[in-house]
């Protein structure tokens, strides 16, 4: 394939100039006429019920049109999770409930003419609340004392584990091998418990969803969303309205990083518009983006590793506690995903087992973010690798190589583990790890700089570590993406998919794909994706999917096309199909001497003779979920004499298959990896003791900025999956998992202080550092 | 109130409260490219130019700023005509998602109308005040970068 034309180009972003000029629509960019302001009343209390609710008061304010509590909407059960159907994650959400679980819940929404006057109606709505005892530990969570957040009447639409009577809102176990002899076997054992923290995902644009009516009178739904279909079919059930008077508008999103997989203000804003026969506003301010939204879940991950004196692991046993917050989003995947994303990668490890719980606790409600759990995992799995390889006196990186999984290779795990059920087997058909810790530590000059506690000025000393992982691609046998392609009389084509490009570039890698397969510039591809009325189906963008899956669509559909194509131009030119050369804009002979051109190919099947159009439609679903594989390095600086943690390079080399757009790519490595070193250095919600989060601001909840970036190498290695469209795996994800373990791993390297729980806080270090 | 405001080179009366920040009127009048990110003033997506310096509209009374020439990133360029920023943001893959791109671009402009030659640092402290989730910066600094090159060999 070294002579493909568009794919492995990286060209620009087919929205980039719309957006640099500012003509890029946005979901609150698009305007109505005389929306109503929707705004929301937030719960002070961590739990309790609500006693009383009045809103006579606040119904007089001039310019009020509704005011929405528990007690005049819908009372159907659903997730807020953007998911297939039916969603692995329990139905324990209403629009409105009786009961608030976290500070920042909802409890009325009103609908005015103005923000002004809902805002006003807001500070007169009257609440009696009934406090409830509150539980903030997960660990405590599950005690036959605990308070208990869910009633009998949630359920879990899967036959899945859930018990909300316990607080249970998910739970997976897994297991192979027999761990007793692998635990007898062992000449030590490794026994950790780490800790990872909650955080936001600071997608720029605040969540917004606008409402209206077209001139049918049908509903559209313009929404800043991952998830454009999933939406349409909650809507259609939670307001009990037909799927067919709703059209669901994905616009150019502000992104998203997961935290738009939520069907957050959508029923709302929907079921105002449709009650009032009104268009509507509902915009997010960043405090309750923060406040009010999803964040990532934290876990309590304990690591149990036995092993032989020569580093040979005899056992791991994994027991993971998840912190679902107040609704169980996600509860069951995210937890999942822990387990399935990064027990396969040390695939030799014979007796393996694996239990996870996710509890229901009263505080904000954790969701997807990128990442989704192997984040979470892979904390605690780097560190326990480099302490092991430390102790029976390995290099990590010749270690890790030993472990990790390999061409031709398979896990119990894939097989075992699934979303919601059993997995799917598969064999690892391509696997560049070697080759990205290689690279990846060349660049940081692993072998110069390991081991050495440099230190350029007394007080600070500087270290290096590595962390690996790996992802997936899509979610096997369950994820669909489809596309449809017609051509036009200039040779172009009109690209429809489902694809939901948040900003990560999606539209453009489709439209590369596209291209290729038909021998055109990506200039003649025209895309539009993400509507429900004009684009076909597709699960969204999530699970590292839009790639593989939606491209590997794109792919069969202009496949087809080009038949058809080929078919056309084998009648114009009265030269057997099977002779024909598919070349650059143009059909030829074998010895190109006769040709035909796209645009004359077009003109012919439309207007000649038995007029048709040149047209498809095609369906994909992926069998297996090919992981990418990554290395990460880190080469921090620990100011002894403060505490403070400075990354001074950091190193991610990627294996994501071919990369359609390499540029992209790294784009997507660059992003996580600096929302990774944010959230391990930074980033953390404060709570209050009641349950508040104190830090509700993009002033105190510190994000990196461009002065805190630290010297940055991508690498992309060579790389081809079979399966994937052009041999292209995923990227979006993945470099999120090496941050925080790297940097731990480095700061041990440098000082030898072992950090068991995120941020990597200057009074951890210093806490850490009295105890040596 | 009313008032008169000058905005990428063209004067126009809006209507507005005295309260209201400039972000919201500019936004009220269909100036979408000036993005709300946080309405606190710490993430600078509806960073704009007044008397070419970089401001947070949402910061500022609307009020206050009369007789002030108002800059968006619309007043740089357009799809048929892009300035060399947005044409290095474009080349560089320094958009993702774009929310910030508008007050990035504008914050470049400012800095490289200063300084046409940028170090790496002083770019890094005049892009401080936007905040980017996307592409952790370092193909915004490219595009930066590239931008001041190209406009330092057009003139």
């Amino acid at each position: 394939m070294s002579d493909l034309k568009n794919v492995g180009r990286s060209i620009r972003k087919v929205d980039a100039l719309s957006i640099a000029t500012g003509r890029a629509l946005y979901t609150d960019d698009f305007p109505l006429e005389n929306p109503l302001s929707l705004m929301l009343l937030h719960s002070p209390h961590a739990h309790a019920e609500i006693i009383a609710i009045n809103t006579s008061e606040a119904e007089l304010v001039d310019g009020v049109v509704d005011i929405l509590t528990y007690e005049n909407t819908p009372h159907t059960l659903y997730t807020t999770a953007g998911q297939g159907y039916p969603e692995p994650s329990p139905y324990d959400y209403r629009m409105f409930d009786r009961k608030v679980r976290f500070i920042g819940d909802r409890v009325a929404l009103v609908a005015a003419e103005t923000a002004e006057a809902a805002r006003k109606a807001l500070a007169m709505i009257q609440v009696k609340y009934g406090e409830l005892e509150a539980i903030f530990d997960p660990e405590g969570s599950m005690e036959p004392l605990a308070p208990k957040l869910h009633g009998e009447d949630a359920y879990a639409p899967l036959p899945v584990k859930y018990d909300p009577l316990r607080n249970l809102a998910a739970e997976v176990e897994l297991g192979f091998g027999d761990m007793a002899k692998g635990f007898s076997e062992a000449d030590l054992i490794e026994d950790n418990i780490y800790h990872t923290h909650f955080a936001s995902h600071c997608a720029m644009e605040p969540h917004a969803t606008k409402a209206y009516f077209d001139e049918k009178g049908r509903l559209v739904v313009i929404t800043s969303t991952q998830v454009p279909f999933h939406v349409r079919r909650t809507l259609a059930r939670v307001l009990d309205i037909p799927l067919r008077s709703i059209r669901v508008v994905k616009p150019r999103i502000g992104g998203a990083f997961g935290g738009k997989q939520e069907i957050i203000l959508e029923p709302m804003a929907a079921y105002v518009a449709w009650k009032h026969k009104r268009s509507v506003r509902f915009v997010l301010s960043r405090k309750e983006v923060f406040t009010f939204c999803r964040t990532r879940h934290p876990f309590r991950m304990r690591f149990r590793t036995g092993y032989l004196k020569d580093g040979t692991i005899t056992a791991m046993d994994v027991d993971a506690l998840m912190n679902s917050g107040a609704y169980g989003a996600h509860a069951l995947t995210v937890l999942s995903n822990s387990g399935s994303k990064m027990l396969p990668l040390f695939n030799k490890i014979e007796n393996v087992h694996f239990l996870g719980r996710t509890v229901y606790t009263n505080t904000p409600v954790g969701g997807a973010y990128r990442g989704y759990g192997a984040t979470q995992a892979y904390f605690g799995f780097n560190q326990q690798i480099d302490i092991i390889a430390r102790k029976t006196s390995q290099d990590i990186l010749d270690f890790a190589k030993k472990w990790h999984i390999r061409n031709g290779e398979t896990s119990e795990v894939f097989r075992i583990l699934g979303e919601g059920k059993e997995g799917v087997e598969q064999y690892i058909g391509s696997c560049g790890l070697d080759e990205c810790i290689d690279r990846g530590a060349e660049k940081i000059r692993w072998y110069e700089r390991r081991d050495l506690h440099f230190s350029p000025v007394p007080e600070k000393v500087r270290g290096v570590g590595m962390a690996i992982s790996m992802q997936g691609s899509a979610i096997p046998l369950i994820d669909m993406a489809s596309a449809s392609m017609k051509m036009n009389e200039d040779g172009s084509f009109n690209l429809h998919v489902g694809a939901t490009d948040l900003g990560t570039g999606s539209d453009t890698v489709l439209s590369q794909i596209a291209a290729e397969v038909l021998g055109v510039s990506p200039e003649k591809i025209i895309i539009l994706s993400s509507d429900t009325d004009l684009t076909p189906f597709d699960v969204g963008a999530y699970a590292s999917s839009t790639t593989y899956l939606s491209g590997k669509a794109v792919e069969k559909c202009a496949l087809n096309v080009r038949e058809q194509i080929l078919t056309t131009a084998s009648q114009i030119l009265e030269i057997p199909r099977d002779e024909l050369l598919y070349g650059e804009g143009r059909i030829s002979d074998r010895s190109r001497s006769t040709e035909v051109r796209l645009e004359e190919v077009c003109l012919h099947a439309l207007y000649t003779k038995d007029q048709y159009q040149i047209q498809s439609c095609a369906s994909h679903v992926a069998s297996e979920s090919p992981p990418p594989f990554m290395a990460q390095f880190a080469e921090i600086e620990v100011d002894t004499q403060t505490g403070e943690v400075k990354v001074i390079k950091f190193v991610s080399a990627v294996d994501c298959g071919r990369a359609i757009n390499p540029r992209l790519a790294e784009g997507q490595v660059e992003g996580a990896t600096i929302n990774g070193i944010s959230y391990a250095l930074h980033e953390n919600y404060i709570f209050s003791d009641n349950g508040r989060m104190m830090n509700d601001s993009f002033w105190d909840y510190k994000i990196f900025t461009a002065p805190d970036i630290p010297e940055i190498h991508t690498i992309i290695v060579d790389s081809e999956e079979k399966t994937g469209p052009y041999g292209a795996k995923s990227v979006s994800e993945i470099g999120l998992n090496g941050p925080a373990p790297a940097i731990a791993n480095a700061i041990y390297d440098a000082i030898g202080v072992r950090l068991f729980e995120t941020p990597f806080t200057p009074d951890k270090i210093l806490r850490e550092l009295k105890k040596l | 109130m009313k008032d008169i405001f000058t905005i990428n080179g063209q004067r126009i009366e809006y209507e507005f409260d005295e309260t209201d920040v400039l972000l919201d009127v500019l936004r009220n009048n269909g100036h979408y490219e000036v993005k709300k990110g946080c309405g606190e003033g710490e993430c600078g997506a509806c960073a704009i130019l007044l008397d070419g310096i970089l401001v947070n509209s949402c910061q500022i009374l609307a009020a206050s700023v009369r007789g002030k020439e108002i800059t968006t990133v619309r007043g740089l360029g357009n799809v048929h005509d892009p300035h060399p920023l947005q044409e290095a943001f474009a080349d560089t893959g320094a958009i993702q998602c774009g929310f910030c791109t508008p007050g990035m671009i504008l914050a470049s402009y400012a800095l490289l109308k200063e300084n046409p030659h940028p170090s790496d640092d002083e770019i890094k402290q005049a892009l401080d005040g936007n905040i980017c989730r996307c592409t952790g910066y370092v193909k915004i600094f490219e595009a930066v970068r590239l931008a001041a090159e190209r406009m330092r060999k057009n003139v």
